[in-house]
């Protein structure tokens, strides 16, 4: 086990959860509400000293009842240390977790990542929108566990919303607003995205599962 | 004897400047308002489909005359969901999607697909086999930087190199292509081993392109390294400083052009990497130029290991000798009923991992390539995470690009050698 774990529970107490070690790697689950500040000292801290940041991911399983997990997988070049720290989000509350953008820039498009397959939302994150899918995608999360692999909508229908896309609906706000193109934009459009808000997620009606 | 004559100008300018010369202004818009041209930005849309972005990458330029302002990229057009696919398939069947994912360097993405399960499994694979991976690895490793340096120097305006590296990276496919019997969807491992050993006659032609291969690095050397245009390009364009490069999280030459000498194949030793004597190399100035150098003696780096690990090829086993892993050759499953067993199960149920999790990272050509399996006891692993080097070496891109002229943004995006594939995943 990473000597860390027992440096982070001197600092941060009942914070710190479990710790385990799985194939030779510690994993350590911390409480949601200090991650980013008990990221910011593995960082920080001289004797600690994880300054990069190698992934940020999350993990659904397949046991609807156990909770989603964001994962961190943080590494100390200079000490070679590797530590892996986890924060549950049970999924009847709100999927929110703070963004450690300000901590590692690497975190921008890993988080942006999380927010587009799992719908984990990353408070302060300075620009949270889809990564890989479309802005305007409407069919929800792809990697959640109860996502069809086909998707949710039918062939037919992805081919029609595809082909009815208003291709400046991919352009962020900013974007547009230099190209002056959001005023060819349709009204309900322009208004929605002056709101700020960059597409929106309906509930599927035709859900196929449980 | 000449005769001076003066003679009386009405100049329209509207006085003269510390130097007692007059100012001068543009004819004709005397009095007139000159429009105010800093405050217009233009938006330039590069791509998705432009040789210069190195596949379907789209890039967001805001230009101030040609200098970028700002640089937003849009990836996603080559999503394939290959995560998602992967949670609904056996750790064999796998391997086959990582072909599709950095497809410049497939067989060391089939390498660490099979090692990062192995380490799950707890399987210890045969010397044999260890070294026909590195061989696979440092391969990939050759040909991905081929293919970088070929499309860089076009980038920056120099068509031979790409001749010449291509012609390298194609005896590469034919090696490729005699061992697996595919060019570029390779899938040379297996849980436990190797699909195949190598064939009759491979080593003698490894160590031919070995002995010839380094030659054509020094022609492109003499083409390029001292090369005045080339050096204009790419010295002080796109540069990062480690400390910068650390906070993005890059990774392979990306970093190391950088000055910060982190290689996973010696600071988190595989497949015996740490018995190989090679060197790494580590740029000063972190520019696309240090860039250049550091793939260049990469390769180089890369044929001293080839030489070695055909040196110390042992004979043996490829694979592991567990009928519960391997499957039993076609001969015995059709002959043995228990050899017919195990074939079945393999089959039909896959081979299990038990419940657990592990990050496995390799050195590929592009940086850390890490695959994160969580596993529920299954057959299929629960979570199948990609940490994809290119994405988060282009997410630095608008670090790299903002301030600098529009014909180094290419510069600098060619220098970032992405891959779409891996990076839209």
């Amino acid at each position: 086990m990473n000597a860390t774990v027992d440096s982070l529970r001197r600092a941060f107490g009942d914070k710190v959860g479990r710790a385990l070690v799985s194939c030779g790697q510690t994993i350590v689950y911390v409480d949601r509400s200090s991650l980013a500040e008990l990221l910011r000292w593995l960082k920080e801290t001289p004797d600690e000293a994880y300054d990069f940041l190698v992934d940020v991911t999350a993990v659904e399983y397949r046991d609807p009842e156990l909770p989603l997990e964001v994962v961190y997988q943080l590494r100390s070049l200079a000490r070679g240390a590797e530590l892996r720290v986890k924060v549950e989000l049970p999924k009847e509350g709100a999927l929110e977790v703070e963004s450690v953008v300000p901590v590692w820039r690497a975190a921008d498009w890993l988080e942006r990542e999380v927010y587009d397959m799992f719908g984990v939302t990353f408070t302060g994150h300075p620009d949270l929108r889809r990564l890989l899918m479309w802005e305007t995608y409407s069919e929800g999360y792809p990697l959640r566990k109860d996502f069809p692999l086909r998707g949710r909508f039918s062939r037919a229908e992805q081919v029609r919303r595809a082909l009815a896309a208003n291709p400046e609906a991919n352009y962020s706000l900013e974007e547009l607003s230099i190209a002056q193109a959001q005023y060819d934009l349709p009204p309900d459009m322009r208004e929605r995205l002056e709101r700020g808000e960059r597409g929106s997620i309906p509930e599927p009606k035709d859900e196929r599962h449980g | 004897m000449a005769e001076t004559r003066t003679v009386e100008l009405e100049l329209a300018t509207t006085g003269t400047d510390a130097h007692g010369r007059p100012v001068r202004i543009p004819v004709g818009v005397a009095g007139a308002d000159e429009p105010d041209l800093t405050a217009e930005s233009m938006l330039l849309n590069v791509g998705p489909q432009h040789p210069a972005t190195h596949g379907v990458l789209r890039l967001v330029v805001q230009l101030d005359g040609e200098v970028v302002q700002r640089v937003v990229p849009h990836i996603g057009y080559l999503h394939s969901g290959f995560e998602k696919l992967g949670e609904y398939r056996h750790y064999n069947q796998i391997i086959p999607l990582t072909d599709r994912t950095d497809y410049l360097a497939p067989m060391a993405n089939n390498v660490a697909l099979a090692m990062a399960a192995e380490q799950l499994m707890g399987i210890e694979i045969t010397e044999r086999c260890k070294v026909l991976r590195v061989i696979a690895c440092e391969l990939s490793r050759i040909i991905s930087h081929l293919v970088w340096l070929g499309t860089t120097a076009i980038d920056i305006g120099a068509f031979t190199p790409f001749l010449w590296t291509f012609q390298e990276r194609e005896k590469v496919y034919n090696l490729q292509e005699a061992w697996t019997g595919a060019r570029l969807t390779t899938s040379l491992t297996r849980v436990g081993g190797m699909m195949a050993d190598i064939p009759e006659g491979f080593e003698q032609q490894l160590r031919d392109f070995c002995g010839f291969f380094p030659s054509v690095l020094d022609e492109v050397d003499r083409l390029l390294t001292r090369n005045g245009i080339w050096i204009s390009r790419t010295q002080g364009v796109g540069t990062l400083t480690g400390e910068e490069a650390i906070d993005y999280g890059l990774s392979g030459p990306m970093l190391r052009a950088s000055g910060v000498a982190y290689d996973v194949r010696r600071d988190r030793p595989y497949l015996d990497y740490e018995t190989y004597d090679f060197d790494i190399p580590v740029g000063q100035h972190g520019d696309v130029y240090d860039r250049y150098l550091v793939r260049m003696e990469e390769m180089r780096q890369s044929v001293r290991i080839l030489e070695q690990a055909l040196d110390r090829l042992p004979d043996g086993p490829v694979n592991v000798a567990d009928p519960q892993v391997i499957l039993p050759p076609k001969s015995a499953a059709m002959n043995d009923m228990e050899a017919m067993i195990f074939h079945f199960k393999q089959v039909m149920e896959g081979v299990r991992a038990p419940v657990g999790e592990v990050y496995f990272a390799i050195e590929n050509g592009k940086g850390e390539l890490g695959y994160y399996f969580v596993s529920d006891g299954t057959a299929k692993p629960v979570r199948w995470r990609i940490r994809p080097p290119s994405l988060l070496n282009l997410a630095a891109l608008p670090k790299m690009a903002e301030g600098h002229l529009f014909a180094d943004l290419i510069a600098i995006n060619a220098s970032v050698d992405i891959v779409m594939g891996e990076i839209d995943r």
